[in-house]
């Protein structure tokens, strides 16, 4: 064990090179000869093409090719994908138009791709595109999923007439409303989970570049997943084999689902590079990037909750309408399914689920993953109805929950889940000890005292990470295998390199994976470099997302280190002369068992090489070893989150005086990095409570589309957190990891709103709740009196 | 941003005379987002950030006058401005962010007359004198309605003249995305005269409240606005904040600048 | 084209720029000083922000031109002799990043933030100054720790220089 090893607050590796303005984006790349990308939007939100005219556009200067939807046709470039197929209640399947990279007679939302220009400069290829002239017959838009249903509403698809993409329900309907019939209470509540635009930092680039004396193609960008981008690419856009194809994602400056997904912009560099036989290189302006980046969330939920006359949860029945905007994303169907409907038994014992999802076409961008994907909109429904009916019975919300929680385990959920391991009592005792609950009834009377509401809210959530195994999400209709790749190529001179499938925007693999390397081998983390993010160098990789790089590509890893560790056994029990089942490995020591003969790692990786003292037949040479990791189960943190704020009733101004997370995240490899993500979760998370809202107007035109409008979370908005964290390992992977990158942002949401329902004494208040929002909420409440 | 050619000045005679069709660049903080957008396509910039005389604060002991390059962050943290009116150095330290206080001027701000900016309210409360070029305007006379002022093509701001008043203060609402003011409330009193002017909330830009100005002469104190209501109509309304809303927070804002006063 | 001249991480610098040449991309593309970032178009985020003339400046809303004669530092010229600049340290030290692409901004914002209030700071005039900088990754509580920490570093270096 070193000092760097699993559970050490090792400050990053890859720091140095951030702070110092040496990392290197996609925007910081440039190629030799490169010309620049800029893409005709849609001004409309529902519109057919009736002409395009180039002539004006093609003649101004520096203008190296203007393409749109009938090249790419010609060209035969397939359309962007859907990666997860979902059937309708009757059986058959969703109903999906098609998604040209560039728009092929229709344009369906605004920000949608008509043409691009690909000029000397960006400002040549910004004015050129002022040039072309577009005839559009404007259609009626529908902005929301209300337009969307309504009869006779447009239909943005053919293949969906009725705007409704599909009609998907899981668990026991008739067993559940017989639960519903017996129930002695019934809880109900409409629900909103506002739509959500990701905004990671660092706006999404594409730099394509093509070799015509090799014939590949090179195209780097901002993807959480390079290989799964090249594998969409390739076998279903066609663009080129993956033998003659890489991709490149270097540093990526932050991602929360939104780069995952395969655009139109990086196909579009990529293929027009070759066409024009330039690097192609383009980067989002923020206000493209509100426009067209996969927004998240936006579902609108009416749930109900039957209780017995014990307070016990009897049965839970959800209808969820989803909206999935104008195109299907890369993995939009699966996310108000199977990321959300298995969730929703949260922590606690509930006999009875039946969950129907209707998923909508809507003239707004497309709709996927965003941090939790699916998970934060469960909890929100399951937490939101949980504290309501806890109200309305009478009883103390953590009580309730406390007496409802799961505690035998393992634990078979009604809609698939089955819970490994937690203690969720644990977490919620151990949360309310830190965030000091007993003391809030003295705080509320505090901020009385200054005319202010005082309120504190529960969250406990449960999440599911590191989907798997392949095999059953194949069959709940996913498109690709969830398991990870890596390899361990170890150096003569007994240094490392590791290459993983997972990528790191912002994560820390650099540092936590080297961690686990140093701990196994028992070699400082300096000697242990982390490649990813490059299709040339890793082979095949899954990427990162749904907090699976540590339960899923740290396990894989992990995977290879046992085959070097028994192949350097080999190696060692020649050089140490011994028989191999003496061999013992510990602290990067090779010793014989009962001797005082030992070697250390270094050496025997440079036997390894060398190859002198064995059989070369009988064993190989070399020291390196690759493996696939695919789990055997899903992995379930689970944690408490309380919120305490105070609300300004003249103003509504809600601010968040105290925050705690207690969270169960199994085995900790870098609690610095850790707690990071937490912090980094709740702030995403309280901005969709409190800030964040995506609006269009009934024409479908973005209201919302840059920082004057899009309400940011800024350091003056949030608290400083209290985090801490119970260990219960997870049994499905090597290192008894469950993941934490979505934890905070899956369990605030709900802590918020149910603090300022405390606060409010009523439960009429949306997200985002805004000032004006909770002051017209305080009007109506029976606080008035504190009001000024 | 669409091309164009770039001056920079050295006097404002040069300015005045060099701007023809073209704009006045001072610190570009609305400007150049502007331009950036293609919202706003100036074929000319005449830039002032060289011109030496547009620079500085002093007091006579009744009238303080900032010219009209002074940075926000100058103004802000001017020992003349804070001795003088307190409260204008608070306001212009609440502008923007740090980062914007450092390059935004006052007479950009004034020339803008952005509906939701904070200096035209501090310039209708205090009864400013925008000096220009070539004449005097009264702030009474010089803002005439979102973005529009008493300004012609080509006159030049050069300095703000603030009379000092017994009792001066600044609050403000800020748009939460943004950070521009939702509502701001800018109040000032000399012996029995009180004005008070409202940024952010109105369609038409800054504008004085009168009903508020005649309660609180006879009753500096934020109970004579007790019960006092703007009209929600002739307010702005947005996703941040409907007029109802906005109506509401003048009636807030002014009592806290009241008792900040 | 417009003849531009400042000095940049002490370095004298001049080239020939349109007009319309940003501050930010000067230093991008011409200089290829790649530290500076582009987060937004509306001077809200704060990942440009560099120091002119010892002041913090959004270099994505400021023309090169006009701070022509300046002198200007960015991310890269905050290490002197090889050596971090105390706030660097104190951002590595402090998690007080994840991505990476906001922290050349943050960091250049909190030097700016100690050279006008003093080593002396409290978490609530930390979280005030930062209105300026938008961080999507951190929820700020270590970026908050990071400054402070910084700040009290540049402090004691100044005493001791003194």
């Amino acid at each position: 064990m070193t000092d760097q090893g699993i559970g050490a607050p090792v400050r990053r590796k890859e720091d140095f090179r951030f702070i110092t303005g040496q990392g290197r984006y996609v925007d910081d790349i440039n190629r030799p000869g490169q010309a620049h990308a800029y893409f005709l939007r849609s001004p409309h939100a529902h519109a057919k093409i009736k002409s395009i005219d180039l002539s004006a556009a093609n003649a101004a200067p520096g203008v190296v090719a203007i393409f749109t939807g009938d090249d790419i046709a010609a060209d035969k470039v397939g359309g962007l994908i859907c990666g997860w197929a979902i059937f309708n209640k009757d059986g058959s399947p969703m109903r999906a138009g098609p998604h040209p990279a560039l728009a092929q007679g229709k344009v369906r939302y605004v920000g949608d791709h008509v043409a691009v220009v690909i000029a000397d400069t960006l400002a040549q290829a910004r004015d050129a595109a002022e040039l072309i002239n577009v005839d559009y017959d404007v259609l009626p838009a529908v902005a929301d999923m209300a337009a969307a249903r309504k009869a006779g509403a447009v239909a943005v698809h053919d293949e969906a007439p009725n705007n409704q993409f599909y009609d998907w329900e899981l668990g026991d309907k008739a067993g559940t409303d017989a639960a519903f019939a017996k129930a002695k209470h019934v809880t109900r509540l409409d629900i909103v989970n506002n739509r959500l635009i990701p905004n990671a930092m660092e706006p999404r680039a594409a730099v394509g570049e093509y070799d015509q004396g090799t014939d590949g193609l090179t195209l780097y960008t901002t993807s959480q997943n390079p290989h799964v981008a090249r594998l969409v690419l390739s076998a279903f856009i066609g663009l080129a084999p993956e033998h003659k194809f890489r991709v490149i994602a270097p540093d990526v400056g932050g991602g929360f689902g939104s780069k995952i997904f395969i655009y139109a912009e990086e196909t579009v560099c990529v293929w027009a590079a070759r066409k024009v036989n330039r690097p192609v290189k383009w980067t989002a302006d923020r206000t493209e990037s509100f426009l067209s980046d996969a927004h998240g969330r936006d579902h609108v939920t009416h749930a109900e909750l039957a209780t017995d006359e014990n307070g016990k949860i009897t049965a839970l029945r959800v209808s969820t309408k989803a909206n999935m905007g104008a195109y299907l994303s890369t993995f939009a169907s699966s996310v108000p399914t199977y990321l959300y409907a298995p969730l929703l038994s949260g922590q606690y014992n509930i006999p009875a689920i039946y969950a129907e999802v209707e998923a909508v076409y809507t003239n707004t961008a497309p709709v996927d993953a965003y941090r939790g994907a699916g998970r934060p909109e469960a909890t929100f429904v399951v937490e939101r109805l949980i504290e309501v009916a806890a109200r309305e019975l009478g009883k103390d919300p953590a009580e309730f929950r406390r007496a409802n929680f799961v505690t035998q385990f393992p634990h078979q959920t009604p809609v698939i889940m089955a819970y490994d391991v937690g203690d969720y009592d644990a977490s919620l005792t151990k949360a309310q000890q830190m965030h000091d609950v007993a003391g809030f009834a003295a705080r509320k009377a505090a901020s009385a005292s200054k005319g202010k509401l005082r309120g504190l809210g529960y969250s406990a959530y449960i999440e599911a990470c590191g989907i798997a195994p392949s095999a059953a999400v194949g069959s709940l209709g996913a498109g690709v295998g969830l398991w990870e790749s890596a390899e361990v190529r170890v150096n003569p001179i007994g240094t490392v390199e590791i290459l993983t499938g997972s990528h790191s925007h912002g994560q820390g693999h650099e540092t936590t994976f080297a961690q686990l390397v140093s701990s196994r081998l028992g070699i400082p983390i300096d000697n242990v470099s982390i490649v990813h993010g490059d299709t040339d160098k890793v082979q095949m990789g899954m990427g990162t997302y749904g907090s699976r790089s540590g339960a899923v590509g740290m396990a894989a890893i992990s995977k290879a280190l046992d085959k070097i560790e028994a192949k350097a056994k080999k190696v060692a029990s020649h050089v140490l002369e011994a028989s191999e089942g003496d061999i013992e490995f510990k602290d990067g020591k090779f010793t014989v068992k009962g001797t005082d003969k030992a070697a250390d790692f270094g050496s025997i990786a440079l036997q390894a090489y060398i190859a002198h003292k064995f059989n070369g037949q009988e064993l190989e040479p070399g020291l390196k070893e690759s493996a696939f990791w695919d789990p055997t189960n899903f992995t379930f943190p689970a944690g408490v989150h309380i919120c305490e704020l105070e609300i300004d009733p003249a103003t509504g101004v809600v601010t968040i005086e105290r925050w705690t997370a207690v969270d169960d995240f199994g085995n900790v490899i870098n609690p610095l990095i850790v707690e990071g993500q937490v912090h980094g979760g709740i702030a995403q998370g309280v901005g969709q409570a409190l800030l964040e809202g995506a609006v269009y107007d009934a024409d479908g035109q973005l209201i919302t589309a840059s920082y004057m409008d899009y309400t940011m979370p800024r350091a003056q908005d949030l608290p400083s957190y209290n985090v801490g964290m119970t260990i219960t390992p997870c049994p499905s992977n090597p290192l008894g990891i469950k993941g934490c990158g979505e934890a905070g942002a899956i369990a605030s949401p709900p802590a918020v709103i149910n603090a300022i329902t405390n606060a409010l004494g009523h439960e009429n208040i949306t997200m985002p709740a805004t000032p004006e929002k909770v002051w017209r909420a305080a009007q109506s409440s029976s606080h008035k009196q504190a009001a000024e | 941003m669409y091309a164009f050619t770039h001056h920079a000045a050295t006097s404002v005679a040069d300015a005045v005379n060099s701007v023809g069709e073209g704009k006045f660049l001072a610190g570009g903080h609305t400007l150049i987002p502007t331009m950036k957008q293609r919202l706003a396509m100036p074929g000319h910039l005449v830039d002032l950030n060289k011109v030496g005389e547009l620079k500085g604060i002093s007091d006579n002991g009744s009238v303080l006058t900032i010219k009209a390059m002074s940075r926000h962050a100058e103004v802000a943290g001017s020992d003349v401005v804070r001795k003088a009116i307190p409260g204008l150095a608070a306001l212009a330290g609440g502008i923007g962010d740090p980062q914007v206080r450092h390059r935004g001027t006052i007479g950009g701000s004034v020339a803008n007359n952005d509906p939701v900016a904070d200096y035209p309210a501090a310039c209708l409360a205090l009864g400013a004198t925008i000096v220009t070029d070539r004449r005097r305007i009264s702030a009474d006379d010089y803002f005439q309605g979102l973005f529009t002022t008493a300004l012609k093509d080509n006159e030049l701001i050069t300095a703000i003249e603030f009379p000092h008043a017994d009792k001066f203060a600044y609050a403000k609402f800020r748009n939460p995305a943004s950070l521009y003011a939702l509502v701001g409330v800018a109040v000032a009193k000399r012996g029995g005269d009180v004005r008070v002017a409202v940024t952010g909330a109105g369609s038409n830009g800054v504008f004085r409240w009168t009903d508020a100005e005649a309660r609180l002469a006879g009753n500096f104190s934020g109970s004579a606005l007790e019960g006092l209501k703007v009209a929600a109509s002739g307010l702005n309304g947005d996703i941040h904040g409907s007029a109802e809303y906005r109506a509401h927070l003048i009636g807030v804002m002014a009592k806290r600048a009241v008792a900040a006063a | 084209m417009t003849k531009v001249s400042m000095t940049v991480n002490g370095k004298a610098v001049s080239a020939d720029v349109d007009p319309r040449t940003l501050l930010v991309h000067f230093i991008r593309d011409n200089l290829r000083l790649t530290g500076t970032h582009v987060g937004c178009d509306t001077s809200q985020c704060g990942a440009c922000v560099v120091h002119v003339d010892g002041q913090a400046v959004k270099s994505c809303t400021t023309l090169a031109v006009t701070v022509d004669g300046s002198s200007v530092t960015t991310i890269e010229g905050l290490a002197q002799g090889g050596k971090l600049h105390p706030m660097q340290e104190a951002f590595r030290e402090n998690h007080g990043l994840q991505c990476g692409f906001c922290t050349p901004g943050m960091i250049m914002s909190a030097v700016d933030i100690v050279n006008r209030k003093g080593a002396g700071l409290d978490e609530a005039t930390i979280r005030h100054e930062l209105e300026g900088n938008i961080c999507r990754c951190t929820g700020y509580h270590n970026i908050v720790k990071a400054i402070g920490d910084g700040a009290a570093a540049m402090g004691g270096q100044k005493a001791a220089a003194e």
